[in-house]
């Protein structure tokens, strides 16, 4: 038997293999726009062939961080805003993983920024699910940052005065190179916008508008939505930085004025990913190194015969 | 103080090549047979102020800095501020020779380099010099490195100079240039260093030297090691091939140096956001089944408590490292202290769980990066190796027999895919990674990617599966599963060895100090004993789980014990207190918080005046005293 033998097995994987047994019915709200992104994962994964024991999902803290307790998965549940710094190791460790990180938009745009921005920079091959739903759900309804500005909460009893972050351009700016919308309500794009993301080289951000009929009852309920690479009321290029960057700040603008755009905003196939980086200048080995300590032939070295001439 | 010992001082400002040049005289001297012990003094700042190192050299044993010094090397400034500016830092260009004589020996020796200083911009410096009986050299040494083609050679001047006045032979300054120096600039150096060699030979009667090396023998190979090389190889040695950090002095040098040669191990390092990510990397890396590390100083490490917490209630093995600095807040960032203590033993929220490792000195914090190491895998709990500026940096002599060790590699309680399928799982088929009944407390776990081992990590409570859970029952049973890990430890750890005694051992007075402190005091232990104390000292290194009955012992063997810290507060102190529960009445404290590390002296001045003479006044230096409750 390998070491991890659980990693590019080739057979059918039936979604249900996802469903835990301790916890099958997730304890979401009624009309919670996060079962859309649990059944989007149940589909992706068999589609592009990864095995529950083959994948990690690192989440944060909030409503998405419960993601872990209903896809069964290898699963690392972090703290508030940290799932990429972990998940990203993880991918370094083990780049035969596959990472997937998810959390809410206060979890991820919010407290964990600035790990956004950087692993966005970074290029890391993972993917990374943010659940939006405008508002810290939780904790019970404050506004977030993505809440609208003069969002009022008791948090923020005058109207929030502050303009909500952009997330999608702020995706594109820190270096992404495959930034998507999707919506709850509608899965089928849902489910197609996580296969590709899993699928792509490099980092995969999904901006999921996941409705919350609990705290955010005056949200819009992301319907109707539009699909921009469809619609022919919207003609840009996806592989084009600067057309990217001009849909994606309509699209960020509109959402606040009703109007529900979605789909794949910026794809780039040609950015080598950041742990290809990391091997092309010699600071990253080629073997997985989480494999390294399973070889019993492995002559690990020693500081003695290999450092310590210098300081004689 | 010894008579045979050279406490070299070169002086000059950041940026002038002050630590490279001293790091090669002390190496010199090592090859020539002496032991050397090193101590920086710089500061927070790129170019320019005030800076020196010391290169304290003997036949016999140092494992310390001395008291003051005995030859000072004053090199000029070359990025000091203007004088003609009105300003509060006074007169910088004069600095690398008027800010050092407080401290020089009488009968000591200055070499000062008279292009770039003028010894009559010190008040009543001739008096000084007279009243002191110090030797007085002045070289134009920029002068003589200007002839040779390039200005900033000079401080190789200003080490042919000390050569030629301490009788020390040129031959291991020649090879430690020849292995030291790039070709285009070798040539010129080893003329500069010969002319000024052989043109103080000239002009001073150089047969009797005022202040001379003294000549000593190695019975087997010698390297010069600091503690941040000895932590690195012993990170390296017990196979951690992960690191990520963010800069922050003093723990970058840890970092620099694991950052240079992991790639040569195909190992990764990851220079990160901040420390916040930083710790998480190395949990993540770890989870993934990779032996890491990250580590900060003070700052650095506050954001690294909930990673830190995490890395507990998951039970993932880690190692940080904290290289402690003068705080609180940004402090004084290249100045020692161990004010830390506290810091690293009780951040992060809960009842939470770790080991913290305190060496005392460089061959230590080799050994002790290397158990910390072993204990975060074998346990899955993470471990932090606390130190600081002075051991950091300071350099010292060790032999190299003793990195001659076996690696280890080992993750400690992780199963294979094989031994996996023998271990408990729910029906779905998600391993027990967290049992509630198992031996030490300690559950074995699984890597993500190996068939049979699916389970939740979570910071949730949980239980055996992993799954989030706040039943009384599995809570108070995973409660006591995590601290039984702890006891464990401790057992492990009473076979390990970790402290270090000096003196009789049926001494009447104690002292206890913790870290870098333990070669301080255990020279002054043997001067007081030379005098006459009857005393012994006890230098702890575990700071969690504590050796709470070694140090009950050894405070119930003696009349009074002295506790001797770098902080203003006491943390040791009181950590030593709090574990024991009592003896309140007999420690007393010995604190310095200036930015400088002990000398033996102020140790030995602060236990005769407060401890022998049990006046209780304050030594009378720059240290402070803090009775024994009580009195």
């Amino acid at each position: 038997m390998s070491t991890f033998s659980a990693i590019g097995e080739e057979r059918e994987i039936d979604r249900d293999e996802y469903t835990p047994g301790v916890e099958p019915q997730p304890t979401w709200c009624p009309g919670c726009g996060d079962f859309s992104v649990l059944k989007a994962l149940k589909q992706a994964l068999p589609e592009v062939g990864r095995t529950p024991e083959e994948t990690l999902l690192c989440t944060g803290i909030g409503c998405s961080g419960k993601l872990n307790s209903y896809l069964d998965t290898y699963g690392f549940h972090t703290i508030h805003g940290r799932s990429l710094p972990v998940a990203r190791a993880a991918k370094l460790a083990n780049p035969d993983l596959e990472v997937i990180a998810a959390g809410g938009d206060g979890d991820g745009y919010g407290i964990g920024g600035n790990h956004f921005i950087h692993t966005a920079r970074e290029n890391h091959d993972m993917t990374y699910i943010v659940f939006n739903n405008e508002i810290f759900g939780l904790t019970k309804g404050q506004t977030s940052p993505t809440s609208p500005k003069g969002h009022k909460s008791k948090t923020q009893p005058h109207g929030s005065a502050k303009e909500p972050i952009k997330p999608l351009s702020m995706s594109l700016n820190a270096g992404a190179s495959y930034v998507a919308r999707t919506a709850a309500v509608n899965p089928n794009q849902a489910k197609e916008i996580i296969t590709e993301a899993i699928e792509h080289d490099g980092f995969a951000h999904v901006d999921f508008l996941t409705q919350c009929p609990t705290w955010n009852k005056d949200a819009r309920q992301y319907v109707p939505y539009i699909d921009v690479n469809e619609s022919d009321d919207y003609e840009f290029d996806k592989t084009d930085r600067v057309e990217a960057a001009e849909m994606m700040r309509t699209t960020e603008e509109s959402l606040y004025e009703g109007e529900v755009l979605t789909g794949r905003f910026y794809v780039d196939e040609e950015r080598p990913s950041y742990g290809q980086e990391k091997q092309t200048i010699g600071e990253m080995p080629e073997e997985p190194l989480a494999e390294r300590y399973w070889d019993d032939d492995y002559e690990w070295e020693r500081s003695h015969d290999m450092f310590l001439d210098k300081h004689a | 103080m010894t008579d045979d010992e050279l406490i070299w001082r070169i002086s000059g400002g950041s940026g002038d090549g002050i630590a490279s040049t001293s790091q090669n005289f002390a190496k010199a001297l090592m090859r020539s047979g002496l032991n050397v012990f090193t101590h920086r003094h710089y500061p927070s700042r790129i170019r320019g102020g005030h800076t020196y190192t010391e290169v304290r050299a003997s036949a016999g044993p140092v494992e310390s800095r001395g008291d003051g010094y005995n030859f000072l090397l004053a090199l000029g400034d070359s990025f000091a501020r203007n004088p003609e500016e009105e300003a509060v830092y006074g007169n910088e260009e004069i600095k690398p020779l008027s800010e050092n004589l407080d401290e020089l020996r009488e009968g000591g020796v200055i070499v000062y380099d008279e292009g770039l200083l003028d010894a009559s911009e010190i008040p009543n410096f001739d008096e000084r010099v007279e009243e002191n009986n110090w030797h007085v050299y002045p070289l134009d040494l920029r002068g003589l490195a200007r002839d040779q083609g390039r200005e900033v050679m000079r401080n190789t001047a200003g080490v042919g100079a000390t050569c030629a006045l301490t009788g020390m032979d040129l031959d291991h300054v020649q090879d430690l240039m020849r292995d030291a120096m790039p070709e285009k600039i070798l040539e010129p150096n080893l003329e500069i260093l010969q002319i000024a060699y052989d043109q103080v030979s000239e002009e001073y009667d150089v047969d009797a030297p005022d202040v001379s090396v003294p000549t000593g023998e190695h019975d087997e190979e010698q390297l010069l090691m600091s503690g941040s090389d000895a932590i690195a190889y012993g990170a390296i040695d017990e196979g951690c091939r992960f690191i990520a950090g963010y800069p922050m002095t003093p723990w970058t040098e840890v970092f620099t140096i694991m950052t240079q040669n992991l790639p040569k191990l195909g190992g990764i390092s990851e220079q990160v956001e901040d420390e916040i990510a930083a710790a998480a990397l190395a949990v993540g890396a770890s989870h993934a089944g990779v032996k890491a590390m990250s580590g900060s100083s003070g700052g650095g490490f506050a954001l690294m408590s909930e990673p830190l917490g995490l890395a507990e209630m998951t039970e993932t093995p880690v190692v940080l490292v904290e290289a402690m600095r003068a705080g609180p807040s940004t402090g004084m960032p290249t100045k020692p202290e161990q004010s830390d203590l506290e810091h690293v033993l009780y951040t992060s929220q809960g009842d939470s769980q770790r080991v913290v490792l305190a060496p005392g000195t460089v061959e230590e914090a080799y050994e002790q990066s290397r158990l910390a190491f072993r204990l975060a895998y074998e346990y899955q709990i993470p471990s932090i190796l606390l130190y600081d500026q002075k051991l950091g940096g300071e350099m010292k002599n060790v032999p190299k027999s003793h990195f001659d060790r076996e690696p280890n590699p080992d993750l400690g309680k992780t199963l294979s895919e094989d031994a996996l399928s023998e271990q408990p799982h729910s029906e779905d088929g998600k391993f027990h990674r967290f049992q509630h009944d198992v031996d030490d407390g300690v559950s074995p776990r699984s890597i993500p990617g190996q068939k049979g081992g699916r389970f939740l990590a979570t910071g949730n409570e949980h239980d055996p599966t992993g799954h989030i859970s706040e039943s009384p029952e599995n809570r108070v049973a995973q409660i006591d599963r995590r601290a039984e890990k702890l006891a464990a430890i401790r057992e492990d750890l009473d076979t390990e060895d970790t402290g270090s005694y000096a003196g009789p051992e049926d001494a009447e007075y104690g002292i206890l100090t913790f870290g870098s402190q333990q070669g301080t005091v255990e020279e002054a232990v043997g001067r007081l004993n030379d005098a006459g104390v009857s005393v012994k000292s006890y230098g702890v290194s575990d700071m969690l789980p504590f050796p709470t009955e070694q140090v009950r012992e050894f405070v119930e063997s003696v009349d009074e014990v002295l506790v001797v810290e770098m902080t203003a507060s006491g943390q040791f102190r009181g950590l030593v207190q709090k574990n024991l529960g009592q003896y309140g009445e007999k420690l007393s404290s010995l604190l310095k918080y200036n930015g400088n590390p002990f000398e033996p002296a102020e140790i030995v001045d602060g236990f005769e005046t407060a401890i022998v003479e049990g006046d209780g006044d304050a030594p009378g230096n720059q240290t402070t005293f803090v009775p024994a409750a009580g009195d």
